[in-house]
């Protein structure tokens, strides 16, 4: 390599391939490669952090007793571990909520990749978006004061505090996150393919439904995942609106807890560092990390399968 | 370059710390004019320790804070080992002051306050507090205006099914049953759970628990069938949005109210509550000058934290206490 391969104005030492190291070069490398290792290594600490005390915690209480058993009161007398009314209600509130953000956040995602002009999409997009920055705490106290008085005025006979409500607002909360992160994967979609449906005499609709959504559908499910996962390990809306009686029901009407909920108000108590109350909290921390991590491998694999590669 | 640097991020910061100390100036003048405590205190300094009850804690704890704002040099810890657990340290010596729900227990099988003869402790009871409950139904609720000691410990006991008011009493409507209440970390929760079903921590445990009381007031607002129960001062705050239930416990039904949760007639949902001093820390001025901000302080103290003031008559009976224990401690 010579300099003359370089632009005209590049020194002699500045060229690729030097003998002498550069320590800026070295130093940018590090702090970059910080920054990720920063997201790995919390990762490991919070498995670890989470792994000993979820141990301990098995010690007393037998798994099966914890993942079979009906009835939770860990803080009772006498106390009881069984986690299904946590895990039944977590799953009712993600699923109300699912049922929301899938449709809403496709037609949404599908309107501003295939049929809104530029300048209506340039304003809808970010719109859509605010919804991401609104604090949950702000979306739970939406969920008590308004959307459950305004479902008992529709003729819901729902509880004061019910998944319902929590889910459906949830959901909404979700919308963006699907919308968003499908509509570029719709966007990613080459134009010779929509070309090539109109060509045979495929309208619009046509064209988005069996041309797009089937060619970003690894994109679509991704953000699907995601955003269910983010549903599972919500906190505040729950806390807020769904309540914090342990109910082992599928029944979305009535008050539930979830398992970040029973975490979120039981580590704002004062139980005791290293009693069984307060491993409690950590066992059920593991089992939401399993659930989401299982869950995110899932959408890996299925995105994998699925993913249509273009040129 | 270096230079103009450096005042550049001098001039702000001295400018935060000249306006942090016209901030500490202006409160401490207006503290020290308001209360007695800190007109003296700015000279007093050592440690107090505190332990004992969670429904005295958080009282205890707010004086602290207030006391210690006023004398920077004066450290009160406040754990809340519960009143037994408290008493337990107490009675070994570890702390100053031993905040209590209930009197010590002089039985000698209980180990109270036979363990604080043998170990040579003596002690002042002050009578710091008052305590009441109340139960709450909706505004529409028309037909519990007075609830038995043995229909609550039928509704709440840790065996109930009941879910629907008239399985409480036949002659109640057909409407669901739904409970709200303090979390099991709260002092209110062990003394209902205390006196309504015998044992401490003894309760059904299918209802809305909640360390907030906001969540009970919401939940009893917007359900028609809906009961729960909180410190009485946090009804005072809420008394538009609910009804209160009065509560018999043999003797007719009684409403509670500041007045018969002070003098004891609101049964059994009300109780004094206590400090307990040990006579020989009143030889530091630093423990004297505390208890006295308490006293002297009582209705904002026991106010901020949902609790029931004293009475004239018990104000005066503790001032008086005080001053006997000081003189008799020669401090």
């Amino acid at each position: 390599m010579t300099v003359g391969e370089l632009s005209p104005g590049a020194r002699a030492h500045t060229r690729l391939g030097a003998r002498r190291r550069r320590v800026g070069e070295d130093l940018v490398k590090v702090i970059l490669g910080a920054a990720a290792f920063i997201s790995v290594l919390t990762t490991v600490g919070i498995v670890v952090a989470l792994l000993f005390p979820a141990l301990e915690f098995f010690g007393e209480v037998s798994p099966m007793t914890f993942f079979s058993g009906t009835d939770w009161a860990p803080l009772f007398e006498p106390a009881r571990f069984g986690v299904l009314p946590l895990l039944a209600g977590t799953l009712v509130v993600t699923a109300v909520a699912t049922v929301v953000c899938v449709p809403f956040g496709l037609g949404a995602a599908i309107y501003l990749s295939e049929y809104a002009r530029p300048r209506v999409r340039a304003v809808v997009k970010p719109l859509l978006e605010v919804l991401v920055g609104i604090p949950t705490v702000v979306f739970g106290y939406f969920a008590l004061t308004f959307v459950t008085p305004l479902l008992k005025d529709l003729g819901f006979q729902v509880e004061v505090f019910n998944a319902l409500s929590a889910g459906l607002v949830m959901g909404v909360m979700l919308i963006p996150i699907v919308a968003s992160l499908s509509e570029d994967a719709m966007t990613a979609v080459p134009n010779d393919l929509r070309a090539g449906g109109y060509a045979v005499g495929a309208n619009r609709f046509q064209v988005a439904t069996r041309i797009v959504v089937p060619g970003a559908v690894s994109g679509i499910v991704a953000s699907f995942v995601l955003a269910i996962s983010r549903g599972i390990g919500e906190t505040m809306i729950v806390l807020i609106a769904g309540g914090t009686q342990p109910n082992w029901t599928f029944d979305p009407r009535v008050s539930i807890e979830t398992m970040t909920a029973f975490v979120g108000a039981t580590a704002n108590g004062d139980v005791p560092t290293g009693s069984i109350e307060y491993k409690t909290i950590f066992a059920v921390g593991l089992t939401l990390f399993v659930m989401t991590f299982v869950l995110n491998m899932v959408a890996i694999r299925m995105v994998r399968k699925y993913r249509e590669v273009y040129e | 370059m270096r230079l103009r640097h450096s005042t550049r991020v001098a001039l702000p910061l001295l400018l935060v710390a000249l306006l942090a100390v016209a901030a500490g100036c202006g409160r401490d003048s207006s503290s020290s004019s308001s209360s007695g405590a800190a007109a003296t205190g700015s000279n007093l300094s050592g440690t107090i320790q505190a332990d004992g009850s969670s429904t005295v804690g958080p009282m205890t704890t707010y004086a602290a804070e207030q006391f210690q704002a006023a004398n920077p040099n004066v450290n009160v810890t406040v754990g809340i080992s519960g009143t037994g657990g408290g008493f337990e340290r107490f009675c070994n010596g570890e702390t100053d002051l031993s905040d209590a729900s209930r009197p010590i227990k002089t039985d000698p099988a209980d180990k109270e306050a036979t363990v604080c003869k043998s170990k040579g402790i003596d002690y002042t009871e002050f009578l710091v507090a008052n305590d009441g409950i109340s139960l709450v139904v909706n505004k529409e609720n028309d037909w519990a205006k007075c609830l038995t000691v043995d229909q609550l410990a039928k509704i709440w006991g840790p065996d109930s099914k009941i879910s629907n008011w008239n399985q409480v009493d036949p002659s109640f409507p057909d409407e669901p049953l739904k409970l709200f209440g303090p979390g099991t970390d709260s002092g209110t929760f062990d003394f209902f759970t205390g006196v309504i079903n015998g044992e401490e921590g003894a309760s059904r445990s299918d209802y809305t628990a909640s360390e907030d009381d906001n969540t009970t007031v919401a939940g009893v607002e917007g359900e028609k069938g809906g009961l729960g129960y909180f410190g009485y001062s946090y009804y005072e705050e809420n008394k538009d949005k609910m009804n209160i239930v009065q509560v018999d416990s043999g003797s007719g039904c009684v409403t509670p109210s500041v007045q018969t949760v002070q003098d004891g007639t609101y049964t059994p949902l009300s109780r004094p509550l206590f400090i307990y001093v040990k006579n020989t820390s009143f030889k530091r001025p630093e423990v004297e000058a505390f208890m006295k901000y308490i006293i002297d302080n009582e209705e904002k103290v026991t106010g901020s934290t949902g609790l029931i003031s004293l009475t004239a008559e018990q104000e005066a009976k503790a001032k008086q206490e005080l001053t006997d224990a000081v003189t008799a401690a020669g401090g």
